[in-house]
C-alpha cells in the first residue's frame, strides 16, 4: 500500500513553521539521491537485491534509502514536540525511562488460585513490578467450573475463579495497595473488579488506593477474541457504569484497556491493528459521552494495548503513530483538554503467534526484538512471551527468560538512557507518517460506515483482518515470508522431550468439590436476595457495580451473577465471517 | 472423484482462537473442496449433528485452549454412537506432540501443529476421502 507523506511545494510552505530542512537543502538532497538511485540500478543487473520490491511485515513498501526529502513538511513543533508534550509522538513522559521503567508484568495464571497465587509470588520474587492475571475460559466467560460449559477447560488457558474464596486465596501475601494488578477479564470485568475491591477490603485496603487495569474490551472480543457474553448494548453499558464507577470512587484504576494485541494476532496489519483499535476507543468514548460523562474525566483512565510484532521498524512507528492518532482524536474530536486525557498510555505484549514449536529457543530471540521495538516505541507496561509459547503455559524457567529479556533491556541495552531514541530516523519518521496516514483512512471508512458497532455487525473488521491472515499464512508457504526453523534452516527435533507445564483433569475435579462446599458454607438467602437486585438493576438504569460488589461480598458466584446478566440482557450471536 | 470433498471445519468449547480455523477453511475452499465453518462456542452435539445433517466427509477440529482431549474424545464417542463413525475425524492447534497418540487412539486421523503448510493437511483429507470413498464402494 503506497502511502507517501505530505509533498508541499516549496511556495506553499508556511513561512512561520519551523521545518526541520530547508526547502533548497531539500532540493539538492533529492538531486542527489537521483544519481545515487541510478548509479545503483546500472550495478543491480550485476549485483542484484535479494528480492524485486521489500516492504514491511505489514505491507508498506520500503525504499532501499531514506533521506532528508522524506522529512520534507515536517514541522519539528507540530508534528513531534517533546515527550509529555501534545501531541506526544515522542513519549507521554517528559523523563519517560530515565524516569522509571515500563512495568515489567508478565500475564500468568493457571490451574488453581493457589497454583497461580505461588506464580505470582515467584514472579515478584524476580522482579516483576505489576501483576497481571490470566483466567480460564470458563472464568472469561462467566460460567462457574461445575457448568457443563466448562468441562474440560477448568484451569487451561488460566487460573479458575468461580466466587471471591478463590480470589481471596489468588492475592493471599499480595499487598494490593503496593502492588498494581491487571486483569484480563473483559464481558464479566464487573464481577472480577468487585472481587478485587472485595478482597482489599479484607486486607484493609480502601478502593480509593487500588491500582489496576481491567481489560473490559468487548468490541474486540467481537471482532477477534471471541470471550463475549452479552449483546453490544448491555455490554456497552456495564463498561460505561464501571467507568463512572471507577471515576468516583478508583482514580487510579484505568477502566479498560482498549486492545489491538488481538486483533493483530488474528492476522491483521500494523495499520489496521492501530485503526481498528482506535476506532474502538472513538466507539467506548461516544458511549460514555452518551451516558452523561465527561470525557475530560473518565478519559484520563482509559489505556490501550498493543502488539510487539516482528518488523522493528514499523512497530516503532507504529506506537508513535498511535499516540499522534489519538491525542487529535481526543483534542480535535472530542475537545478534550486535560491533558492526561489526551495521552495514549499503553501496554504491550510481545507477538505470541509470530513464536514457533520448531526449535522453541529461537523464541527467545524473537521475542528480545519485539520487546526492543516495544521500548523504542514508549510503551508503559510490557509482557514478553515465553519460549514455550507455541506449546504450552509458561514453566517457571521459560517465563524467568522472558522476564530477564526486559531486564537486560532494561538495564543494559542503552536505550533507556534517552528519551525516544529513533526520533528524527529518515526511515522511523517516513514509517511513522505513512502509519498514521494509513489508519486515518480506515477510521475514517468506519466513521462512513456509521461507526464501529456498525462496522462489526457489518463483517468489516473482521473481513479486513482474515484477508490480510490469509496472505500472510500464502506468503509464508510460498516462501516469500522465511520463517526459520519451519520453512528455512528446519531440523529433525524430539517433540516430545521438552519439560512442558500440563494442567489436568484434577483441576476441574477439585475447584468443583470446592466450589461446592463453598456453597454450603455461605448465606444462601443473602446470595438470592443481592442476585435480585441485580436482576433490578439490570432491568433499569441503575449501575450495576454496586450491586455486583454486594453480591461478591456475599460469596454469590460468577456463574450465578452471569446467569442472572444473561437471562436480562440475552446472549451474543456471533456474526460468522468467512 | 466425482463428488467433491465436503468437509466440517469445528471450533468446539469456549476457545475463541480462530484466525487458523479461517485459514484452513479458506484454504480447503480454495482447492475445491466444500467447507462448513461452524463458528465458535460450538458443543459436541452441535458439531456431529452438523456433520451428519451436511453429509461431510470429514470434521476438522481446531483446538487452542488445552480441552483437546475431551473434545475429541467426546466427538469421536458420538460418532460412534450414532452410526456416523465413518466420518474421518482430524485436527489441529496447540496440542501437545506427547497428546498427539492419545487422541490417535481416540480415533482421529491426524493432528497437523503449529507450522504445518495447508497444502499438507489438504493433501492428507484428499488421501483419506479417497480411501474411505474407495471402502465404501466395495
Amino acid at each position: 500500500m503506497q502511502v507517501t507523506g505530505s509533498k508541499r511545494p516549496a511556495t506553499e510552505l508556511n513561512k512561520e513553521a519551523e521545518y526541520v530542512f530547508e526547502p533548497k537543502q531539500l532540493q539538492e538532497v533529492a538531486e542527489g539521491k537521483k544519481s545515487f538511485e541510478a548509479a545503483v540500478e546500472k550495478a543491480l543487473t550485476k549485483h542484484p537485491e535479494r528480492k524485486e520490491k521489500f516492504s514491511t511485515g505489514g505491507g508498506i513498501p520500503l525504499q532501499r534509502v531514506y533521506t532528508p526529502v522524506d522529512l520534507e513538511g515536517t514541522d519539528y513543533g507540530k508534528d513531534l514536540g517533546f515527550p509529555g508534550v501534545y501531541p506526544y509522538v515522542r513519549g507521554v513522559q517528559p523523563t519517560m525511562y530515565r524516569g522509571r521503567f515500563w512495568t515489567m508484568r508478565q500475564y500468568a495464571g493457571f490451574a488453581t488460585a493457589e497454583d497461580s497465587n505461588k506464580r505470582y509470588r515467584y514472579l515478584l520474587s524476580q522482579g516483576t513490578t505489576g501483576l497481571s492475571v490470566a483466567f480460564d475460559l470458563p472464568t472469561q466467560i462467566g460460567y462457574d467450573s461445575d457448568d457443563p460449559m466448562a468441562i474440560g477447560e477448568c484451569g487451561k488457558v488460566g487460573v479458575a475463579i468461580d466466587s471471591l474464596a478463590d480470589a481471596e486465596v489468588l492475592f493471599d501475601q499480595i499487598p494490593l495497595d503496593k502492588v498494581s494488578t491487571s486483569m484480563t477479564i473483559n464481558a464479566p470485568a464487573s464481577i472480577l473488579l468487585a472481587m478485587y475491591i472485595a478482597v482489599a477490603e479484607k486486607q484493609g485496603v480502601p478502593m480509593s488506593a487500588l491500582s489496576g487495569t481491567i481489560q473490559n474490551d468487548i468490541l474486540k472480543e467481537y471482532i477477534a477474541r471471541g470471550t463475549y457474553i452479552f449483546p453490544p448494548k448491555p455490554s456497552m453499558r456495564l463498561i460505561t457504569d464501571i467507568f463512572d464507577f471507577c471515576s468516583r470512587n478508583i482514580p487510579k484504576w484505568n477502566t479498560i484497556s482498549i486492545s489491538g494485541y488481538h486483533i493483530r494476532e488474528a492476522g491483521s496489519t500494523a495499520i489496521q491493528e492501530v485503526a481498528f483499535t482506535l476506532a474502538d476507543g472513538i466507539a467506548y468514548i461516544e458511549a460514555a459521552i452518551k451516558a452523561g460523562q465527561d470525557p475530560n474525566v473518565f478519559g484520563k483512565r482509559l489505556s490501550f494495548f498493543f502488539n510487539a510484532h516482528n518488523d522493528f521498524l514499523e512497530e516503532v512507528a507504529k506506537f508513535r503513530a498511535a499516540r499522534k492518532i489519538w491525542a487529535r482524536i481526543m483534542k480535535e474530536r472530542f475537545n478534550v483538554t486535560d491533558k492526561s486525557a489526551q495521552m495514549l498510555r499503553f501496554h504491550t505484549q510481545t507477538a505470541g503467534s509470530t513464536l514457533t514449536a520448531q526449535q522453541a529457543e529461537n523464541n527467545i530471540v524473537r521475542v528480545a526484538i519485539q520487546s526492543m521495538a516495544a521500548v523504542c516505541g514508549g510503551t508503559q507496561s510490557l509482557h514478553t512471551n515465553s519460549l514455550d509459547e507455541a506449546l504450552a503455559l509458561p514453566t517457571d524457567k521459560s517465563v524467568r527468560i522472558a522476564l530477564r529479556t526486559q531486564q537486560i533491556i532494561a538495564y543494559e541495552s542503552g536505550i533507556t538512557s534517552t528519551v525516544d531514541p529513533l526520533a528524527g530516523s529518515f526511515a522511523i519518521e517516513s514509517l511513522t507518517k505513512q502509519i498514521e496516514a494509513g489508519a486515518w483512512e480506515y477510521i475514517k471508512k468506519i466513521d462512513e460506515i456509521g461507526g464501529m458497532m456498525t462496522a462489526i455487525e457489518k463483517g468489516y473488521p473482521q473481513k479486513h483482518i482474515q484477508d490480510s491472515a490469509y496472505d500472510y499464512q500464502k506468503s509464508i508457504e510460498s516462501g516469500d515470508r522465511i520463517i526459520v526453523g519451519v520453512n528455512k534452516f528446519q531440523i529433525e527435533e524430539d517433540m516430545t522431550a521438552r519439560k512442558l507445564l500440563k494442567v489436568d483433569a484434577s483441576v476441574g475435579v477439585n475447584q468443583i468439590k470446592k466450589l461446592h462446599e463453598m456453597k454450603e458454607k455461605r448465606d444462601n438467602v443473602k446470595v438470592k436476595s443481592c442476585l435480585e437486585e441485580i436482576r433490578k438493576a439490570a432491568k433499569g438504569a441503575d449501575n450495576l457495580m454496586p450491586h455486583i460488589l454486594d453480591a461478591v461480598r456475599n460469596y454469590a458466584t460468577e456463574g450465578e451473577i452471569c446467569g442472572v446478566l444473561r437471562e436480562e440482557f440475552g446472549e451474543y450471536k456471533e456474526n460468522v465471517v468467512l | 472423484m466425482d463428488r467433491k470433498i465436503r468437509v466440517v471445519v469445528a471450533k468446539p468449547g469456549l476457545d475463541g482462537h480462530d484466525r487458523g480455523a479461517k485459514v484452513v477453511a479458506r484454504a480447503f475452499r480454495d482447492a475445491g473442496m466444500e467447507v462448513i465453518y461452524t463458528g465458535l462456542r460450538q458443543t459436541p452435539e452441535q458439531i456431529v449433528a452438523t456433520a451428519i445433517q451436511e453429509d461431510a466427509d470429514a470434521i476438522g477440529i481446531s483446538i487452542l485452549s488445552g480441552a483437546h482431549e475431551y473434545c475429541f474424545k467426546t466427538i469421536i464417542d458420538l460418532l460412534k454412537q450414532k452410526k456416523a463413525d465413518d466420518i474421518i475425524v482430524f485436527g489441529g492447534g496447540v496440542i501437545p506432540e506427547t497428546d498427539v497418540p492419545t487422541l490417535l487412539g481416540f480415533g482421529a486421523g491426524a493432528i497437523f501443529g503449529p507450522g504445518t503448510p495447508t497444502t499438507e493437511t489438504i493433501a492428507w483429507l484428499e488421501k483419506a476421502v479417497a480411501e474411505k470413498r474407495a471402502k465404501e464402494a466395495k
